[in-house]
């Protein structure tokens, strides 16, 4: 019997279970499907920091929200249109999000007294009347998955682990995704296990089955392919383009790459995957701890390669003693800093973009460098290849920000041209340029400021380096009054002038006509452009502008602050921006701030945009 | 960066993979232009002679020699040496040269610390570092007191010691430094003393031969905060009662009259040869792949300087780290083209939007 289909423009799904459901590979797997299917997409994992908390509990609930469309979308969604609750646990955790009318897809062989008991509910919300309002699902997901299994040569609890299978078969014939590519990941991941292997793909089988038979299903939909950009594509998260960025640096700069890291959540995945790519002259050092990751990464720079350190907010305190070295030492070194909720351990998977400032102004002395932050999963890419970029021109640490929501969430990415990507020259000093064949390794590039990289096994550039001040030229050690404010001054002027160097705030204000200017940066652009499209089609008008580059700032910052009367700077720390524009341009800018471990609502943004263009 | 040419390094083993130096080099050839700015008497001084005289034997082209160094007064070694160096931070030394060693293996990297730096601040690097077996040598000198900070007591300053942080003595246990590099897996465990060229050069040839990490502790005197710490093993009247001087292959001897035997459970014990007989002497063999024999003979130096060990306690060869992380690159280098980054970047599940 052939069942209705209906056309949806966009839906948003959230997969909710135990932390050990396997609800990040049951998203995974829907997002790969949506993905080659040709819908814009944009994802959110949410999981907690315990590997397995205790079953059926609250803290242990793990999901992972997926948005799709056939148009461009710029966030994986403020609230979910449907919700697969595999446990009491995975309901009560996230009823508060839904809104009227949302589908709640439950399994009900969990919804036993005991379970309910667990998180506090007293009577049975299936019954009861917590659910009016919602369009209720109750499918016995574990026991017909049990069901399907009879008979193959598995335990009852490997059989009850296929139910995530059945759910992702079920949600894919009602949203209608291709299955191919479940079915040949499946393959190559349980190569090694047939029975695990046939138990999934039955499973899988048995769920998609189960929604073309049942009449608890009358409806599938059908969103279609997005209109982008032509290209080939495929669905990235921001640690792997970070991953690849970090290669594709390497590999146009000429300089092979070496990371020295320490396993830190949420950029331990930067570390595994940069492991796998030994092909490309990678090498991946884990460090005894944070401090000799980056020490290790400063002194492969110093021999010639492309240093680069990953971690995330307490990692980073600990780096900034060696940051400061590569400071006074010029060397090229990337920092790659995946921002998580803190202080101290904070709530390690929970995004955040706290280390703002302590990327800037987080070590002692007078201790100037560039700043980069991507603004989308896949512009983690980008944003690698252009810290390289400038690490290498400038011979200066670079720190990029990217945070936990970058790093887990994922969109699709339009591969770029590999043959476009900008060609980086290390230069490396050859020979003498002093006097006498001399070699003075401060002596600066007039155009960058930068002092010469001579690595060791170059002869007749034998030179010291180190934490110590030193003569402007010669690199000897000097305590002298001027010496140290002219290379305080001098240091400070390289960095800046990079400003030179990068690209104008671009300001998206289609008609002109706008009073108000939002401003993020880093993680929160999908979420102000999808504020900023909401208010401009009510008929607001504002402007929009989001910083990649904090430090330097682009030169025509302050002129395009100066143009709005007010501009607003959501930020998901307590106003760090805002205290760098405040205390830079003397704007009075509006800080909205929010610091839940969650990227913004797109809806809450715009009723801040909707509040200050009224305001008089 | 400079290519091997398939020639072999200057005949040590630890230098394989550096490329031979085109001339010969002398002492003066290693002395930079710098003023060095050490106390009168230290024995930094002679540390630093014995090793500018030692380079030459190397054999390698300078510029292929790096010295990497932490904080404290032995730290400033690397200004005072023409070759490149960096003088880098607090306790760091081990982790930046590792990787500046596991990214170079055609580099000859030395590690220049001190108690302090070694094995208190930077204690987690120095035995990280060791039981990876990175081809580097670490020479820590060891005076038993911060000097730079002004005289406070270190890790390895004897309990009970009286300094200005600790006016009514320490509290610390103090470390063994070679007790612990044998702890942390290292493959070369050496101890030498300032005053002593011969034996100082002796040892950092053994150490400049050995593949892989190589730890050398250089007792060194500071006559501003710790005057006269060694002064039993230096005074002629005194230091042949004390000295064992190890070599490999040969009895262990204390002066003319006595040695070490070995007690029921393996621990080492000086006798009178007279009474236990030659034949009872143990062998010294630094090459035993079980560190347990050298780490009883790190235990002879208690109570304080009774009998000291000098020389190699232990030299085995295993493979380094540099040598295994190139041979997991495998040919790289030939594979990382723009049609490679092109393939890695689309990965598997791709689609087209026309």
């Amino acid at each position: 019997m052939a069942k209705q289909i209906e056309q949806l423009d966009r839906v948003i799904i959230r997969f909710a279970g135990d932390s050990g459901d396997g609800m990040q590979l049951t998203g995974d797997r829907f997002t790969q499907e949506t993905a080659s299917f040709g819908n814009d997409l944009s994802t959110l994992p949410n999981f907690p920091a315990e590997i397995r908390a205790p079953a059926g509990t609250l803290p242990g609930v793990s999901s992972f929200q997926l948005h799709f469309a056939d148009h461009d979308i710029m966030t994986p969604g403020d609230a979910p249109d449907v919700l697969v609750a595999m446990n009491p646990a995975a309901l009560k955790a996230n009823l508060g999000d839904l809104p009227r009318g949302a589908t709640v897809i439950v399994n009900t062989d969990e919804f036993t007294k005991r379970s309910l008991a667990k998180v506090g509910f007293t009577g049975d919300p299936l019954t009861d009347g917590t659910l009016d309002g919602l369009k209720v699902s109750a499918v016995a997901l574990t026991s017909m998955t049990v069901a399907a299994l009879a008979g193959a040569d598995l335990s009852k609890k490997d059989a009850q682990r296929a139910k995530n299978m059945f759910a992702l078969g079920l949600l894919s014939w009602m949203y209608n995704r291709p299955t191919e590519g479940t079915t040949s990941f499946l393959k190559s991941k349980f190569a090694a296990k047939p029975d695990i292997l046939a138990a999934n793909l039955t499973a899988f089988q048995a769920g998609w089955n189960f929604g073309e038979t049942t009449e608890d299903f009358a409806v599938s939909y059908e969103v279609k392919p997005a209109r982008l950009p032509a290209g080939t594509y495929r669905n990235i998260t921001g640690n792997l383009a970070m991953a690849y960025g970090l290669i594709a640096g390497s590999t146009r700069s000429g300089l092979p790459l070496f990371l020295g890291s320490y396993p830190i959540t949420p950029a331990s995945d930067i570390l595994h995957e940069l492991s796998r790519h030994k092909r490309f002259g990678v090498r991946t050092f884990q460090a005894e701890d944070e401090i000799a990751g980056v020490g290790a990464a400063l002194g492969a720079a110093f021999g010639g390669s492309l240093g680069v350190t990953t971690t995330s907010g307490p990692g980073m305190v600990l780096k900034q003693e060696t940051v400061g070295l590569a400071v006074m030492t010029e060397l090229p070194l990337l920092i790659i800093d995946v921002q998580r909720a803190g202080p101290s351990t904070g709530m390690p998977t929970k995004t955040e973009q706290t280390d703002l400032l302590m990327a800037l102004y987080g070590r002692n002395g007078e201790s100037p460098l560039p700043v980069v932050a991507p603004s989308s999963p896949a512009d983690c890419f980008d944003a690698a290849v252009e810290a390289t970029r400038l690490a290498v021109t400038y011979r200066t640490p670079v720190v990029v920000l990217s945070d936990g929501y970058l790093a887990n969430g994922s969109e699709p990415w339009r591969l770029p041209e590999v043959g476009d990507l900008p060609v980086i020259e290390p230069g490396f000093a050859t020979g003498p340029n002093g006097p006498d064949g001399s070699f003075l390794p401060y002596k600066r590039d007039e155009e960058t400021l930068a002092r010469p990289w001579a690595v060791p096994g170059t002869a007749g550039l034998e030179h010291r380096i180190g934490g110590i001040e030193k003569h402007a030229e010669t690199g000897d050690i000097s305590y002298t009054p001027a010496n140290h404010d002219l290379m305080v001054r001098t240091r400070q002027a390289k960095i800046d002038a990079i400003a030179r160097d990068i690209p104008e705030l671009a300001v998206d204000d289609p008609d002109g006509g706008a009073g108000v200017l939002v401003l993020g940066w880093g993680g929160t652009y999908g979420s102000i452009t999808a504020a900023v499209r909401r208010v401009r089609r009510a008929g607001g008008r504002v402007a929009q502008a989001h910083l990649r580059h904090l430090n330097p700032f682009p030169a025509n910052l302050g002129e395009v602050l100066a143009r709005y009367e007010r501009v607003v700077v959501p930020e998901i720390n307590l106003g760090q921006l805002a205290l760098l524009l405040r205390g830079r341009f003397l704007v009075d800018v509006i800080g909205y701030n929010k610091v839940r471990g969650l990227p913004f609502k797109a809806e809450e943004l715009a009723d801040v945009l909707r509040e200050v263009i009224d305001r008089d | 960066m400079s290519d091997n040419n398939g020639r072999e390094g200057g005949g040590f083993k630890g230098l394989r993979l550096v490329p031979r130096a085109e001339a010969s080099y002398k002492m003066k050839d290693f002395k930079s232009d710098q003023e060095v700015r050490w106390c009168p008497g230290c024995g930094d001084y002679a540390i630093l002679a014995a090793f500018q005289g030692f380079l030459p034997e190397l054999g390698v082209p300078r510029e292929n020699i790096v010295i990497v160094s932490g904080i404290g007064c032995s730290s400033r070694f690397p200004y005072y040496l023409s070759t490149y160096g960096m003088h880098s931070i607090h306790g760091r030394a081990p982790a930046i040269a590792t990787g500046l060693a596991a990214s170079r293996p055609d580099l000859s990297v030395w590690v220049i610390t001190g108690d302090g730096d070694g094995l208190s601040i930077g204690g987690n690097h120095l035995i990280h570092a060791l039981r990876r077996n990175v081809n580097i040598n670490v020479l820590l000198f060891n005076n038993r007191i911060y000097g730079l900070t002004k005289g406070q007591y270190s890790p390895t300053s004897e309990a009970g010691k009286i300094t200005k942080s600790s006016p009514m003595g320490s509290l610390d246990t103090p470390f063994n430094p070679v007790s612990l590099a044998l702890g942390a897996e290292a493959g070369f465990v050496a101890r030498t003393i300032d005053s002593d060229r011969q034996h100082l050069t002796g040892v950092l040839r053994a150490a400049a031969d050995h593949e892989g990490a190589s730890f050398v502790e250089i007792y060194q005197n500071c006559p501003i905060f710790n005057d006269d710490a060694f002064e039993p093993l230096k005074d002629p009247a005194e230091r042949d009662m004390r000295l064992l001087r190890m070599e490999h292959g040969e009895p262990l001897r204390i002066g003319a009259d006595r040695g070490v035997v070995m007690g029921d459970y393996g621990e080492l014990k000086v006798a009178d040869i007279a009474e236990v007989g030659e034949d009872a002497l143990v062998r010294h063999d630094a090459h035993r792949a079980d560190p347990g024999y050298a780490f009883a003979l790190s235990r002879m130096d208690y109570p304080a300087f009774e009998h000291v060990p000098v020389g190699v306690f232990r030299d085995i060869s295993r493979p380094t780290y540099d040598e295994l992380m190139a041979e997991q690159l495998g040919g790289a280098e030939a594979r990382s083209g723009q049609e490679e980054l092109a393939s890695l970047l689309a990965g598997g599940d791709t689609w087209t939007v026309r």
